[in-house]
């Protein structure tokens, strides 16, 4: 079935709104399909390369399909020293995955990103941007629990 | 004193704020009472998160932390009982000098009008009686310097931009806020975005632009819809309207590169393009965003403005030392007791900042990042410098934008090191090779040192590619990325020698160098790490197996007794 990229129309199709029209579309399909780089390519006017260009670029923009439950590791300063690889190492333990994957059930998706402004909290995560702080493994495990259940 | 009653009451909801729980307590407190509840922002003490704060009629108030959303917690501050009551430390009390966050967490963030109430917008009012000349005249005279880090004079940077003629010209809020360790910007656009705005509002007004613009990143939710809220006030109360021209404001939202908090980078984002900085000149004073003269200046930059003109330029040149005038926001956080956003004066020293205010224990204490990936550690024996603009970069740092990340005894520098090596290379915008190839081989270096791969020739490699590539770099990302590793081996060269001969890490961090060792005189075998190891590395007689174990410390935390713990690679306890 084809996609109906309408939506984009709510932005002006000016060249220089390329980014703000990925964030929409992100925001919508969840992550920047093929379909949706031929959209934008078409919509603002750029060749398909340059839109792949700018996608490549940005660390916010995602080729892959994110899980349900959008695991968003902080390994800014604070949460580094703080223990962040070893929250990633809980997690690959637990569920398998490494940043950047979906797992195959569609259930969670992980991803690291650097400093979420709750430094104060550290070590933190967030999924599907609700933060969680001072996370220890046993937090972390409770969490996850919370959110398989749903 | 008994007379007193409850008027209302206020609960920090902040990022840090929601972040600790604070929307749970909101909730139970609402369910508690019928008086009002103000959601406002963040105090500056995120530790003590969530804050309740009690208002009585005769003005003064009570504040409570770590507030739990239970029956009993909720109870307990209703009747103005005397837990988790909370009081500003003393020695932070007696070394904050609050002007830039005076409103913040006092005020609604987005209500005008409580912002009014408490002095908003007499800056803009006081400015529009003066023409834009006395105005860049009054930034000139307080000495206000950039605080996105490179501190340039503000009101030079101003009157570069008034000279050019016509409206047709955009002043830029940078609040892509890239360090990652910083949360200065986040708190004051989150806490009081009018400020900000304001201080925008006056540029544009001293400068002559028509048009203003924040690029904000898009990991701040919370900022961009307390902004949006203030900036359709603003709009609406036609604050914005001076006479000859409404000024327009919008917001764009960074996707996450953190070159693009460089000026041309992020014009070339703001453009839609992929965010690449480029020579200058022309400087975007010249020619910026949609080739017209642009200016940028940083959100903390911005928020001082009002403070400015509401105080006159000479008395805000009072605060400060010669290295800087007025106040600086500094992010504190990393191993200390009290970590949170605070302000003082320029010219306070580190030892002022870690100890006294950050409560930091001062023997467990090795050194202090500041400046983030561009800048450098000092270590805890030149603490008494004076933080400002000039003195840190003697020492092989920068005061940068105000991330401060205290870095204890049991950590490894050359993992420190390592770490903002892994962010800058990744964040290298690739198209300075110097930058690029570079950065990532230093990483690749750092890497194997901490594997206890390396040799000691991987030092001086390390100084050579990163003298290379400060010079061979455009901008300040290359320029300045090589800083955290050239810092720590001019700081901590015995950590890295270390490492490269005896294959040795004395913080027992770098997991390729450590073992895991259980103390059999301590344990009760209780079989908790037999159950709790992921790996199963764990033997039902109590051997770890260090070819399976991952180091990934769980057992360390779920053991009852402490009898488990990292060793040097080798040692059995
Ligand atoms: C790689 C790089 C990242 C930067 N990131 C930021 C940032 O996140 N926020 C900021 O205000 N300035 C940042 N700057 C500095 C800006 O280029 C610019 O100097 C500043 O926004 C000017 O404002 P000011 O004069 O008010 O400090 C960065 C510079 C470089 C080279
Ligand atoms: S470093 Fe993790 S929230 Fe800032």
């Amino acid at each position: 079935m084809e996609k109906d990229f309408g939506f984009l129309e709510t932005i002006p199709a000016d060249p220089g709104n390329l980014i703000k029209g990925l964030q929409l579309l992100q925001a919508t399909e969840g992550y920047i399909s093929n379909e949706g780089i031929r959209a934008a390519a078409k919509y603002f006017n750029r060749p398909e390369a340059d839109v792949e260009g700018v996608v490549s670029f940005y660390a916010q923009f995602k080729r892959v399909k994110p899980g349900k439950f959008q695991i968003s590791v902080c390994d800014g300063t604070a949460c580094h020293l703080k223990g962040a690889p070893l929250i990633h190492e809980w997690l690959r333990q637990e569920l398998d995955l490494r940043p950047g994957e979906t797992a195959p059930d569609g259930v969670f998706s992980l991803e690291t990103v650097a400093c979420l402004g709750c430094c104060s909290l550290a070590p933190v995560m967030s999924v599907n941007g609700r933060v969680h702080g001072k996370l220890d493994r046993k937090t972390m495990m409770k969490i996850l629990k919370e959110y398989a259940a749903k | 004193m008994s007379t007193r009653n409850i008027t209302k009451f206020k609960i920090g909801l902040a990022s840090c704020g929601i972040a600790a729980g604070g929307e749970a307590v909101l909730a139970a407190l609402r369910e508690a009472t019928d008086l009002p509840i103000l959601e406002v922002g963040c105090i500056g003490h995120c530790y003590a998160e969530p804050i309740v704060e009690v208002c009585f009629d005769d003005g003064s108030s009570v504040m409570y932390g770590n507030v739990k959303a239970d029956e009993k917690s909720i109870r307990n501050i209703l009747a103005l009982g005397t837990d988790d009551r909370f009081e500003i430390p003393e020695a932070r009390k007696a070394r904050e000098s609050l002007k830039v966050l005076a409103l913040a967490g006092r005020i609604v963030p987005t209500d005008l009008s409580d912002y009014t109430a408490n002095g908003g917008y007499e800056g803009l009012k006081k400015a529009l009686t003066l023409t834009p000349e006395e105005v860049i005249n009054e930034v000139k005279i307080s000495g206000l310097r950039g605080r996105g880090g490179g501190g340039f004079p503000t009101g030079t940077k101003w009157g570069f931009l008034a000279a050019k003629p016509g409206f047709d010209k955009t002043v830029i809020c940078n609040a892509d806020e890239g360090d990652p360790g910083a949360f200065m910007d986040r708190s004051l656009m989150e806490s009081v975005p009018h400020q900000v705005l304001e201080g925008m509002l006056i540029a544009a007004y001293a400068t002559g632009a028509g048009r203003l613009i924040i690029y904000c990143r898009a990991e701040y939710p919370l900022a961009i819809k307390h902004l949006k809220i203030a900036i359709e006030q603003i709009n609406q109360a036609k604050l914005n309207d001076f006479g000859d021209r409404t000024v327009e404001i919008s917001i764009k939202e960074g996707a996450g590169a953190f070159v693009c908090g460089e000026e041309t980078a992020l014009i070339a984002s703001l453009e839609g393009q992929r965010g690449m900085p480029r020579f200058r000149p022309p400087f975007p004073t010249d020619r910026g965003y949609q080739d017209k003269p642009t200016m940028i200046n940083n959100v903390e930059t911005f928020g001082n403005i009002p403070v400015i003109l509401r105080e006159g330029g000479e008395v805000f040149a009072k605060t400060g030392s010669d290295g800087g005038r007025g106040t600086k926001l500094f992010a504190l956080a990393g191993d200390l007791k009290y970590p949170g956003l605070v302000e003082v004066p320029m010219g306070t020293t580190l030892n002022e900042i870690v100890f006294e205010i950050g409560g930091a224990d001062p023997g467990k204490v090795k050194a202090v990042q500041t400046g983030g990936p561009s800048g450098g550690c000092i270590p805890v024996e030149l603490f008494d410098t004076p933080v400002d603009y000039d003195s840190l970069r003697s020492l092989g740092a920068i005061m940068g934008s105000g991330g401060m990340i205290v870095i204890g005894n049991d950590r490894c520098m050359v993992e420190t090191a390592r770490y903002f090596l892994d962010f800058t290379h990744r964040e290298s915008c690739g198209k300075c090779t110097f930058c690029r190839v570079g950065t990532t081989r230093m990483y690749e270096i750092l890497e194997k040192i901490v594997a206890g791969k390396g040799c000691e020739n991987d030092l001086e490699l390390l100084e050579d590619l990163g003298k290379k590539i400060k010079a061979g770099s455009l901008c300040g990302l290359g320029q300045t990325a090589p800083n955290p590793v050239l810092a720590t081996l001019r700081y901590y060269r015995d950590e890295y020698l270390e490492h490269v001969n005896d294959h040795q890490c004395r913080a027992r961090q770098c997991n390729a160098l450590v073992d895991i060792a259980l103390d059999k005189t301590k344990c009760i075998k209780c079989k908790l790490c037999i159950k709790t190891c992921p790996v199963n590395a764990i033997s039902s007689d109590f051997v770890i197996d260090p070819a399976v174990c991952t180091r990934c410390n769980s057992c360390l935390d779920c053991c009852p007794k402490n009898a488990i713990s990292r060793v040097a690679k080798g040692d059995k306890q």
